[in-house]
């Protein structure tokens, strides 16, 4: 009996090592985010930027509308970067784009607003960047695709021509 | 009496220290088993990033609000997944984690119980 117990125990260990390993080899270590949708959206009320009024989450989200949430700020490079595509998002009347200013002040984000153009219909502001987190987000940018009060898309990282297309198509 | 005045003085300083302390000890505990996202290998607590600094700030705002730690965690982990926390919960991904050292502790066990006990 003892004979036997040390050789199966030896495979079995060099089996649970081998399924360790092989489950963990196709896994990368770089942390990617975990783009979780279908959450839904956050209920909070904020100070707006340019309209100097409080407004709550229902005010602003309405249902059966697409809705895309857009965190910037005028220190923040690649948001110049995405502002174009922005812009010609904002010419689509499907769809309708709310900014949340990151961190910012008052002085330059309307400057950069008056330099690049204003794609938003409402700017909510976050001054302390609680709000971001309560929307999972995990810095500037970052783009999330609102309809029926759900987030059915997330895209960290400035957006770019091909995810202009995939919008586009989203909303269709 | 001298002695004792400055006694009385020191433990009084020591005792305001304590209670300083005391006021962020939750939120500490808390912070600690948050990951920070955006950093390497540090905790909410440890970094002083952009993130972190809004998640402590966070934190608070929800202490404030009377929720309890693990209602805070469930908060966060619905928002970011289990990576947010250290200390991660029983799931799918986890099983191996939490089994493989109760596992090899039981089987460990077995063979010293067959070669040392049963040979007496």
């Amino acid at each position: 009996m003892k004979n036997k117990l040390i050789p199966y125990s030896i495979i079995l260990i060099f089996l649970i090592i081998f399924a360790v390993f092989y489950k963990s080899l196709k896994d990368t270590n770089i942390y990617t985010p975990e783009t979780k949708i279908n959450n839904d959206i956050p209920i909070f009320s904020a100070d707006l930027l340019l309209l100097n009024e409080n407004s709550t989450s229902i005010e602003i989200f309405e249902l059966d509308k697409f809705y895309l949430l857009n965190i910037w700020a005028s220190w923040c490079v690649p948001c110049r970067d995405e502002h174009p595509i922005l812009m010609s998002l904002s010419k689509n009347n499907k769809l309708t784009i709310i900014g949340m200013n990151y961190k910012d002040n008052k002085k330059n984000a309307k400057s950069f607003l008056d330099e690049l153009g204003n794609p938003y219909e409402k700017i909510i502001l976050d001054k302390n960047g609680t709000n971001s987190i309560e929307w999972g987000a995990f810095g500037v940018p970052e783009t999330f695709i609102i309809y029926n009060n759900k987030i059915i898309k997330k895209y960290i990282g400035p957006l770019n021509q091909e995810l202009l297309i995939e919008i586009q198509k989203i909303i269709k | 009496m001298k002695i004792f005045k400055n006694f009385v003085i020191i433990f009084l300083l020591m005792t305001i220290n304590n209670l300083n302390a005391n006021e962020n000890s939750e939120r500490n505990e808390i912070t600690k088993n948050l990951r920070c996202l955006i950093c390497q290998g540090q905790s909410v607590y440890d970094s002083d990033s952009d993130f972190a600094n809004s998640m402590k700030i966070l934190v608070d705002k929800k202490l404030d609000k009377g929720l309890s730690e693990k209602e805070i965690y469930i908060y966060f982990k619905e928002k970011y997944g289990d990576w947010i926390l250290y200390d991660p919960g029983l799931n799918k991904n986890t099983y191996l984690l939490w089994l493989l050292p109760i596992l090899i502790f039981v089987f460990g066990g077995a063979i010293i119980f067959k070669s040392f006990i049963l040979k007496k």
